[in-house]
């Protein structure tokens, strides 16, 4: 724990706890304990649908919150066009979801909340809601593909003007590729929100320890420690950023690949 | 790590809340919000390309009604200098014709003014004979007490105005 012995224990911030002792409930004997990971989940949602409510005046002249909002639909409005072309705009609703709702996500868990005693917790840093939001996204690329193509899309597996005898060996990897599309897309933002996480908590346990230590410690290891976490700081909104975009980005190209196959 | 220390006590009410929140933000913001803002910038996209179109339209129109008007323009001004070339070239005619009638009525009183002079001066010359034959005769019957008879008198009154 956090108190004992003033250390700092990075991984705590990731822990899964019930919001209180009220909200043990269970559906059907299945447990949907109602806990800060739910209630961050509910705040994002929250939140963005007042984001895009308030930009939704359908104005002709766009005041400031339209212009925020329009800005954020048509980047990926350009982005599903960009990699699925026409058709793309039918995905729209649910990549424009996937990237608003991973990236509210990631910010709103890296408010300095803390500060005033309410404690952020990013839901994108556990890999089983990640691996949810990727496992819904490869299970649309399979319905899309099955559906639109049929048995024809297994011949996404064998790249356009591969040599006949390279067939056996080529099939087996880019299936294998396909296969670990789910994994990666819901690791990669896992890893990346924990990592940030992480690393602030780290270098803040640094900036504490190292000012509890002396004014030696404080100045050696404390402000150095400060400086770089600013900078990590904003790097990691940066990711916040760029890890949504990402994992809707891959998105539009997996359901590419489903669309028009190759 | 609680990531998987708790996966087992968590994952399903993980999954569950997931499932309801990103549900709620796919029906309400994915299918319910975006589509009327991307409503709202196609219909604003399609009024700019259509307000650009009419407005093409109007400049088209003005330029090909400017162009009409010149043409006119040119017509009428063409018409205007040959109108006024007519004019003053039948006015030119007017005033040539008024000025000679004009010199030929000059001329006329002219000469009848010479003529007149002429018959006037004879007159007055024919009377200066008489007076002078009337003198002379008087002259030389009073210095000479000869009566010279009239025709003699003027004779000589003739001859002395020609030699004098």
């Amino acid at each position: 724990m956090a108190a004992e012995e003033g250390k700092v224990d990075p991984m705590h911030q990731f822990t899964i706890e019930p919001v209180g002792s009220w909200a043990h409930w269970e559906i059907a004997g299945v447990d949907v304990t109602f806990t800060n990971s739910a209630l961050w989940m509910l705040i994002t949602t929250v939140v963005l649908i007042a984001f895009v409510q308030m930009g939704n005046k359908r104005q002709l002249i766009p005041g400031r919150w339209q212009m925020a909002v329009e800005s954020l639909t048509g980047f990926v409005d350009n982005m599903v066009q960009a990699n699925i072309g026409k058709q793309g705009r039918k995905y729209l609703p649910y990549v424009f979801s996937l990237f608003s709702f991973i990236l509210f996500a990631n910010i709103l868990g890296l408010l300095p909340l803390g500060v005033a005693g309410i404690h952020p917790f990013t839901f994108t840093s556990h890999f089983t809601v990640t691996g949810i939001l990727a496992v819904i996204s490869f299970s649309i690329v399979l319905l899309v593909g099955f559906w639109k193509h049929g048995l024809k899309f297994f011949t996404l597996f064998v790249p356009h003007g591969t040599p006949l005898p390279m067939i056996p060996i080529i099939a087996p990897i880019e299936f294998i590729s396909f296969m670990v599309r789910p994994f990666s897309l819901g690791l990669r933002l896992f890893v990346a929100m924990m990592a940030g996480h992480v690393l602030l908590e780290v270098l803040s346990s640094f900036v504490i320890d190292g000012t509890n230590a002396g004014i030696g410690f404080g100045v050696l290891v404390g402000l150095p420690s400060f400086l770089l976490m600013i900078g990590i700081c904003a790097l990691e909104l940066l990711v916040a950023g760029i890890q949504a975009y990402v994992f809707a980005l891959l998105t539009a190209l997996y359901i590419n690949d489903a669309e028009n196959l190759h | 790590m609680p990531q998987i220390a708790q996966l087992a006590e968590t994952f399903s009410s993980q999954i569950f809340w997931l499932l309801v929140f990103f549900g709620i933000t796919f029906f309400v913001v994915g299918r319910g919000m975006v589509p009327r803002v991307m409503d709202t910038m196609d219909s604003r996209a399609k009024q700019i390309t259509d307000d650009i179109a009419a407005a093409q339209a109007a400049r088209d129109q003005a330029d090909k009604e400017e162009e009409a008007w010149r043409v006119r323009e040119n017509e009428n001004r063409a018409r205007a200098q040959a109108l006024i070339a007519e004019a003053k070239a039948e006015a030119a005619a007017k005033s040539e014709k008024k000025i000679a009638a004009a010199q030929k009525r000059l001329d006329k009183k002219l000469e009848e003014a010479d003529q007149e002079l002429a018959a006037t001066r004879e007159a007055a010359l024919g009377e200066i004979e008489e007076v002078a034959t009337d003198a002379a005769q008087d002259i030389v019957s009073r210095l000479a007490g000869v009566t010279v008879t009239k025709p003699v008198a003027s004779k000589a009154v003739k001859e002395a105005l020609a030699h004098g």
